[in-house]
């Protein structure tokens, strides 16, 4: 029963991943050329709003509908690991059009051949796993 | 029904922003996070592989409610492209338009077309045997795999849950995203797509 809301959640996100054309492999492309303001205007609204929410979720203590405090993890400081790993991700994300929220959703869409792009993340997410005492972080 | 019309209208950016921010509060606000890319860790751990590797030695049963939500997406995509499509494709850019025209990639089409979000030169199951098709979706996932794991987040947990909670090493990853989008965008894709 606890997972309806999750699943709620997300039938809401591939929604609002379709209807801002997030999902668009015609928006990254057009973003990473600077040639609309698109993108730039979903990211920068959905983070200062974001941060507005952060904000008042720590300011008054706001607990989850399970009555736990909501609890936010610093990350651990560190350059190269973000740096690098961000660099990877963002080859791949122009590459393909999708990061991992789009790449679902579109599979909804009927873009089968998503699942190959999904099947090689995993395959990514696992070799990071095998190898990753070997890189810096 | 009014509401269905409204909705099925292209989305301003900032109403798709609100709704962003929006699905992250509900996230925390049920208990969870906004952060996508952890599911592909948890699906690695569902298959065996913490036979392999530490890294995938957790308890995954404690991350099924982000399974559902990443899961529920795909109901959500298929609702959207099938309820709530307006009748307008992409309105792409026009200098991004002749870029791609330029490059054999074709206008993006209406969903009523085909595929109206993705190319179908490249997406197209008919041109799957393509090489440089293949090497874009296999190369592609995997770098998003790989790095997104290796940065800790992608851009919902960096880019959106990260920035909003003001981690400087979300800021760093963000940087990344972008070096590496305008690396492939600027100086492989004119290639590869000419392929």
């Amino acid at each position: 029963m606890k997972y309806i809301k999750f699943s709620l959640a997300g039938i809401l996100f591939g929604i609002v991943m379709t209807k801002s054309e997030a999902v668009s492999w015609f928006r990254i492309q057009e973003m990473f050329r600077f040639e609309s303001f698109h993108m730039y205007g979903i990211i920068g609204t959905a983070v200062i709003l974001g941060a507005m929410l952060t904000f008042l979720i720590k300011k008054f203590k706001l607990k989850t509908i399970y009555g736990n405090q909501i609890e936010f993890k610093d990350k651990n400081k560190s350059i190269t690991r973000y740096l690098v790993g961000g660099i990877l991700f963002g080859l791949g994300w122009a590459m393909t059009g999708a990061c991992p929220g789009p790449m679902f959703t579109l599979v909804g869409h009927g873009v089968w051949t998503m699942l190959i792009v999904i099947a090689s993340a995993v395959l990514g997410t696992y070799v990071y796993g095998l190898l990753r005492s070997r890189f810096p972080h | 029904m009014d509401f269905i019309r409204i909705i099925s209208e292209p989305w301003h950016w900032s109403v798709s922003g609100i709704m962003i921010a929006f699905t992250m509060f509900l996230l925390l606000w049920f208990g969870g996070k906004f952060g996508a890319s952890s599911n592909l860790r948890t699906l690695c751990a569902i298959g065996g592989a913490g036979a392999h590797s530490d890294f995938f030695r957790f308890d995954w049963k404690s991350q099924i409610w982000n399974l559902v939500f990443i899961l529920s997406a795909i109901i959500g995509g298929y609702i959207a492209v099938n309820y709530l499509a307006s009748p307008e494709p992409v309105n792409l850019s026009l200098s991004t338009t002749e870029y791609l025209t330029s490059k054999g990639i074709a206008y993006p089409k209406s969903n009523f077309e085909g595929l109206g979000y993705v190319p179908q030169e490249i997406y197209g199951f008919e041109n799957l045997s393509s090489f440089r098709n293949l090497f874009m979706l296999i190369g592609g996932g995997f770098l998003v795999g790989f790095g997104a794991r290796y940065a800790g987040g992608c851009t919902s947990g960096h880019a959106i849950s990260g920035l909003s909670n003001l981690q400087l090493p979300s800021l760093i990853a963000v940087i990344g995203f972008f070096i590496g989008g305008l690396i492939m965008t600027w100086l492989i894709m004119p290639s590869l797509l000419t392929l």
